[in-house]
């Protein structure tokens, strides 16, 4: 059953590779999404405590991230036909296979109970998605290629070198040597305390490579701008989130060592760091796709933020992984069919998206008010819990700072959101034969109305889901 | 003093050494020599060397001292592009770089407890100096082939420090620092290639279009 999560999608994956058609191919894609997500329900309906000495398990805080992955995959998936017919004049044999091995070492990334083989998830979603960055072939989308290549593989080093130092830590702390969670957990107390530290400190930059944590970000405003709209929600909503989970695993076996405070400190100074930066580079961004990628940096600080503050802010991030990814989905697949009908990304070019595209352009305006943090969408929910949080904590500076930041980000971000969907659009966008259809809008109008339930109503089951992901980081004393 | 120390100096002077090059070709060959001297460590640490550990020798070797260093070299011959390394920050500041480096790995590591059998070893040091410099050739250098191969040298700096865990571990070392080399310069290599058909040259200059 575990294994199938894994194995449909790569199998899938050579499917699509042997077939002739570019026309045919991508119909593989929206199968398998549908597949992985009737596994991922079963799983997670029959979730149970992981096991001893099991390498590959589900447990509560991985099936979040599986959950939001399958479903933001699906919705990707089902978008795929009518985008590739749209670009049928570029070959997508190697885009079709690799999202889907994508979507299987994701799968394997977030099973993975074993430090060592999460390290191999990660790296093998890193070298599955740097080919979907090169789908234009052109001088720019090579460079964003390099980019990610080059400054990933340092982050994915430094965070094997990080998972040595946690592993000569517990070598130093005696009794049997494993790198199984649970196994690590159970010893934490007796690691060595210097090499945790400094363990730690390169897996959250290793990792934080991979969220695209700023000062470490910039590979990020590349690759989203270059990418095509659905590669782009993949890696915001899905990669993201799937190295958020590996930090957190990481995480969970420091505090647990009982270097909590220490950790946290770093997770608050790196997230708010994030979120500035995000707001200082949004404002007067005049590229709407790379304006998305910075808007993913600010929400990657949101995440470790929630780490950092605690408690409830913990819960709060887990939520936000959900809201955020979802919310990605829209934005990035609306800009997408923007992309498309204006045939460019800029905003010397494109104006009154909503004129143009009322749909597609409508939904990129309340993606907008959902990623902001505007309610009644869910990411204001979970922003909101976080906050909470922080001043339940009296971390008045802290919650100052997200406050002042978010404000600035809704002003930065909004300038140009406003300037893509209003006015007038240029006559040569008016002739350009692009049209909106239900399949290249339909998956998106999911995607909201997803993100709008969330806001309204958390069913139970997930609600549950969060509070055991949560609870295992509760520390006995 | 350990056996393997001599060889971890040797690992050491071969950072200074593709620091300090001004030709590409030498700065390859350093990180291949210093990937070839690494991969016989193992078998000098091991206090019983079994098959996977000569496996393992013979396998980083291979793929270190020869397979990639070779790809490099080829990749060189197959573009007509001058052979100087081209550096942002000149070679004697890399050079002063990479010893301050070098001194503050040897004082890092002082400060870091280490199992008996460790202790006295320039295992650690020998790791930081040459994960530092690996950055250092990465951030400054302009060439792509130089970017990779400082991105050699990290991996080496990382196999270094897998040394310490190679007993108790060997699953998550070999595994790890194999499939990373492998993979990452094998991906990066049909990146280059296309690097190479796009502009003709392997200088990043030519990548500079995506900025603020």
């Amino acid at each position: 059953m575990t294994l199938a999560l894994i194995l449909v999608p790569l199998g899938a994956a050579a499917f699509a590779f042997v077939i002739p058609s570019d026309r045919v191919r991508p119909l593989v894609l929206p199968a398998a999404a549908l597949t992985h997500l009737l596994l991922t329900g079963v799983a997670l309906a029959g979730l149970v405590p992981v096991a001893h000495g099991a390498w590959l398990q589900l447990d509560s805080l991985g099936g979040v991230t599986l959950g939001l992955v399958s479903v933001l995959f699906a919705i990707c998936a089902l978008y795929a036909p009518g985008y590739l017919r749209v670009r049928i004049d570029r070959p997508n044999r190697i885009l079709c296979a690799c999202l889907l091995v994508f979507l299987s070492a994701a799968s394997l990334l977030i099973l993975s109970q074993h430090l060592g083989l999460m390290w191999v998830a990660v790296e093998a979603t890193t070298l599955a998605t740097a080919p979907l960055v090169y789908f234009n072939r052109n001088p720019r989308s090579i460079e964003a290629t390099w980019k990610y290549l080059m400054i990933a593989s340092v982050g994915i080093a430094l965070a094997l070198l990080g998972s040595l130092f946690l592993a000569y830590s517990a070598y130093l702390g005696g009794g049997e040597p494993s790198l199984l969670f649970r196994a690590l957990l159970e010893s934490a107390g007796n690691f060595s305390r210097p090499w945790l530290r400094a363990g730690f400190v390169l897996l959250l930059v290793g990792y934080g490579t991979k969220m695209g944590l700023a000062p470490l970000h910039t590979w990020k405003p590349d690759v989203y701008g270059e990418a095509p709209g659905m590669v782009g929600a993949l890696l915001a909503g899905g990669l993201t989130s799937c190295a958020f989970l590996a930090l957190l695993r990481v995480y969970r076996i420091v505090n647990a060592a009982g270097e909590g405070a220490f950790a946290r400190r770093l997770l608050v100074a790196l997230g708010l760091l994030s979120m500035a930066v995000a707001a200082v580079l949004m404002v007067r961004q005049r590229d709407f796709k790379r304006m998305l990628a910075y808007s993913s940096v600010e929400h990657m600080g949101i995440l470790v933020l929630g780490v950092g503050i605690g408690g409830a802010g913990l819960s709060g991030s887990i939520l936000h992984t959900i809201n955020n990814g979802l919310t990605k989905a829209v934005l990035f697949l609306a800009a997408g069919n923007i992309h498309r009908a204006f045939r460019s990304k800029n905003l010397d070019d494109v104006s009154g998206a909503l004129v143009r595209l009322p749909l597609s352009g409508g939904l990129f305006l309340a993606g907008f008010f959902a990623i902001t943090g505007s309610p009644p969408f869910g990411p204001f929910v979970s922003m909101f819990a976080i906050l909470n949080a922080a001043i339940a904590s009296d971390r008045w500076i802290v919650a100052f700072l997200y406050l002042a930041l978010l404000a600035l980000v809704f002003l930065g971000m909004g300038a140009t959101v406003l300037a893509v969907v209003q006015g007038r659009p240029s006559r040569e966008s008016l002739e350009s034969p692009y049209q909106d259809n239900i399949r290249k809008t339909g998956p998106i109008l999911v995607s909201m109305a997803l993100v709008l339930l969330l806001g309204l109503w958390i069913p139970e089951p997930l609600r549950k889901l969060i509070a055991g992901a949560a609870a295992g980081f509760t520390v006995e004393p | 003093m350990h056996p393997a120390d001599l060889l971890l100096v040797l690992v050491i002077l071969m950072n200074f050494l593709a620091l300090g090059a001004s030709g590409m070709r030498v700065c390859i060959r350093a990180a291949a020599l210093q990937g070839a001297v690494l991969s016989i460590l193992p078998l000098l640490v091991h206090r019983e060397p079994g098959w996977n550990a000569l496996l393992m020798a013979v396998g980083a070797a291979a793929l270190k001292g020869v397979l990639i260093p070779g790809l490099l070299l080829k990749a060189m011959r197959d573009v007509h592009v001058s052979h100087e390394v081209e550096p942002y920050v000149g070679f004697v500041p890399s050079l002063f770089l990479g010893a301050i480096g070098t001194a503050l790995a040897l004082l890092f590591a002082g400060g870091l407890p280490l199992a008996g059998e460790h202790v006295g070893t320039l295992i650690v040091p020998a790791s930081l100096a040459t994960l530092f410099s690996g950055f250092l050739l990465m951030t400054t250098r302009r060439k792509a082939i130089m970017q990779v191969v400082g991105y050699l040298l990290l991996e080496n700096g990382v196999f270094v420090f897998g040394l310490l865990l190679i007993e108790a571990m060997p699953f998550l070392v070999e595994v790890g620092v194999l499939l990373d080399l492998l993979v990452a310069i094998f991906i990066m290599g049909i990146v280059l290639n296309h690097i190479r058909r796009e502009f003709s040259s392997l200088d990043t200059e030519h990548l500079a279009d995506l900025k603020e």
